[in-house]
């Protein structure tokens, strides 16, 4: 099944919707001051990168192929520690967390899931309580009362008891969202979530994500694709040799200058019908 | 791909509060009731049948109950209690340890291929024993020597991962590899130094492995610590689900990474060694009965971890069955183990496939 169809999704609304949901939110979940990184003794990947999230943010981080995007979400999170530079995370440098101290504060969702055995549904949803529960305390009525809510908050009850190796590329992805709801943490960190979604499904994974900022909580998710930062999110923070060259509303950021800077590639931007801005490629369409 | 729910999903509804798996836990009860009843026909069954009520009347006259004819109670005693306890205990201490381990391996590891051997555990294990053969004869050496060498082979292969870096569990797995290669080829050197006439056929023997070495005395010395592996093991469950998502994600999650691989590596590799130790090489238990526990119970580890230690030793005691009972001489275990696993393996890898490719 290569279709979200079977579940239910919130209707794609434009993009205004989620700008309410950024005034809303003041405080600052977790702050990067001037990260730098490089694996080994290459290249450096990011050279002086500051970012700051705040709750009902949807921030969509762009750039090119290389251009660190992966490297930052994984810094955010701490699973790589910068050369130089801190990620503060509720006023604490992250340095001080423990790994489920973290976990309790920022969900992430990694960019490919290569998962082996055929778990459940509800099983893997259920990994999202370890924050909560620890590694040996039995999962309690709580717990589960948590991961159920999760599954129907992402329309996804009817797969609970589904193995998740035969799930489709879509229904993967929310029962890895369902997972980091079950997790609580108020930011969630997702690498390239509409990555091998078909057109329909990327539009409403982001219609989604913009319902649940909504509710308070806060996006940070990598897109190779403008349209989904203009489209799909409150923010956007744009990566280029190693720095952040843009960051704000990604009308005012998404430009066809900053494009043809991140991509090489000569755009036009038009206003359509309600508003929503759009890219179209030069010599595309002609 | 049309709009309505697909009829075949089995919970298409709101769903219920459950806390586990029933079917998983049924699974678990039938196979923790089938063991005692292989051991205990395990006891019965050989070259020399012992009725059940011989049986009976023996046990009933150990504990005082009972009037046996002496004649006809020392035979009992020594075929039951002194020949076949032995070796149905080692049984299925072995099975469940390298059975756990293996399932162990494999969530550490999130490959479903991979097997105590995979680190070198058991090349390590042979070599330490081997030399342990040769350079002295005390049978408490060389099952010292075996720890010691499956301990070195996995600090060998962790070493050698590191070397390389950043894809840890790829390089984890391709250091074990060499590991394994680098002491059996220690273990050649041994045995071409060792002498031809005692020592090599005795090594040799001994690795294609029996159940028949091993004493009461030396189960009591070495329960303990095999079953406080497998405990452990089974205790780290839940973060051995989240670290069959990878390492970043089980961070992620909350799992103090290193630590727990560090725990379940040092578990799954004294078991695995201890059993070397015991009964030298036995093949193909560790890879083939969590596939099978995997298709009875599911992938969570809770369940897995017990069950494959109960299908390891029930698959054991078959084996070791079939080992003394085929022929007129014992045929080594390792052999049955393998020529009985291969097949029944190609069964398995047709069913869990599909899982795989995804």
């Amino acid at each position: 099944m290569d279709s979200l169809m079977d579940v239910e999704l919130p209707r794609l609304r434009p993009a205004r919707a989620a700008r309410p949901a950024m005034a809303t939110g003041s405080g600052v979940l977790l702050a990067a001051a001037d990260l730098h990184f490089a694996y080994g003794a290459g290249r450096p990947v990011l050279a002086g990168v500051s970012l700051a999230v705040r709750a009902g943010e949807v921030v969509a981080l762009l750039g090119a192929n290389g251009g660190g995007k992966s490297t930052l979400l994984k810094l955010l999170v701490g699973l790589l520690e910068p050369a130089h530079g801190s990620v503060h995370l509720g006023g604490r440098p992250l340095a001080g967390w423990s790994r489920r101290d973290i976990a309790r504060r920022v969900a992430y969702i990694p960019q490919t899931q290569a998962m082996p055995f055929p778990y459940r549904v509800r099983d893997l949803v259920a990994l999202g309580r370890i924050a909560r529960r620890g590694l040996f305390d039995r999962l309690n009525r709580d717990d589960h009362a948590v991961v159920d809510a999760s599954l129907r908050r992402l329309g996804i009850a009817g797969l609970a008891e589904r193995p998740y190796t035969e799930l489709s590329g879509g229904q993967r992805q929310l029962c890895l969202i369902a997972r980091a709801l079950a997790q609580e943490a108020p930011l969630i960190v997702m690498d390239e979530p509409a990555t091998g979604l078909d057109y329909g499904n990327q539009w409403r994974l982001l219609a989604l994500v913009r319902e649940l900022a909504a509710e308070g909580r806060a996006f940070v998710q990598t897109t190779h694709h403008p349209e989904h930062a203009l489209g799909g999110a409150s923010r956007a923070v744009l990566l280029h040799g190693g720095r952040v060259i843009e960051d704000g509303p990604p009308n005012d950021v998404v430009t066809p200058e900053q494009v043809r800077r991140l991509y090489g590639l000569d755009v036009t931007r038009h206003r359509v019908g309600d508003g929503a801005m759009v890219l179209v490629p030069e010599g595309g369409h002609g | 791909m049309g709009s309505a729910p697909p009829a075949s999903l089995p919970y298409a509804g709101p769903t219920r509060l459950s806390s586990g798996c029933p079917a998983a836990a049924g699974w678990l009860g039938g196979l923790a009731l089938l063991l005692p009843l292989a051991m205990f026909a395990a006891l019965l069954y050989g070259r020399y049948p012992v009725a059940w009520g011989d049986l009976a009347d023996f046990m009933a006259t150990a504990l005082g109950w009972g009037d046996m004819p002496a004649g006809r109670y020392d035979l009992v005693k020594s075929l039951v209690w002194e020949i076949r306890l032995p070796r149905v205990l080692a049984a299925v201490l072995i099975g469940a340890a390298l059975a756990a381990s293996g399932a162990a391996y494999q969530a550490v590891f999130a490959n479903p291929l991979v097997s105590p051997g995979i680190l070198g555990v058991l090349s390590g294990a042979s070599f330490g024993a081997a030399l342990a053969m040769v350079l002295a004869t005390s049978w408490t050496l060389v099952q010292l020597g075996a720890v010691a060498g499956g301990l070195a082979a996995v600090a060998v292969g962790i070493g050698i991962a590191r070397m390389f870096g950043s894809r840890a569990v790829v390089m984890l797995v391709l250091g074990g590899i060499f590991s394994g290669a680098l002491f059996s080829g220690l273990l050649a050197l041994v045995k071409y130094l060792a002498d031809p006439y005692q020592q090599l056929p005795a090594i040799v023997y001994w690795l294609m492995g029996s159940l028949g070495q091993a004493d009461l005395a030396d189960l009591a010395r070495y329960a303990p610590f095999i079953l406080s592996g497998v405990a452990g093991l089974a205790l780290l469950g839940r973060a051995l689900d989240a670290l069959a998502a990878g390492d970043d994600e089980a961070a992620s999650l909350g799992v103090p990474v290193a630590a727990v691989r560090a725990a379940v590596i040092v578990c799954a590799t004294v078991a695995s060694a201890l059993t070397v130790a015991l009964a030298g090489m036995i093949g193909w238990i560790g890879l083939l009965a969590p596939h099978i526990a995997r298709l009875l119970v599911g992938p969570l580890n809770r369940y897995l971890i017990p069950a494959s230690a109960l299908l390891g030793g029930i698959f054991l005691l078959a084996a070791d069955l079939l080992a003394r009972s085929l022929a007129d001489t014992e045929l080594p275990i390792g052999v049955v183990t393998e020529l009985v696993g291969l097949p029944v393996f190609l069964l398995v890898l047709r069913n869990v496939r599909k899982g795989w490719a995804t």
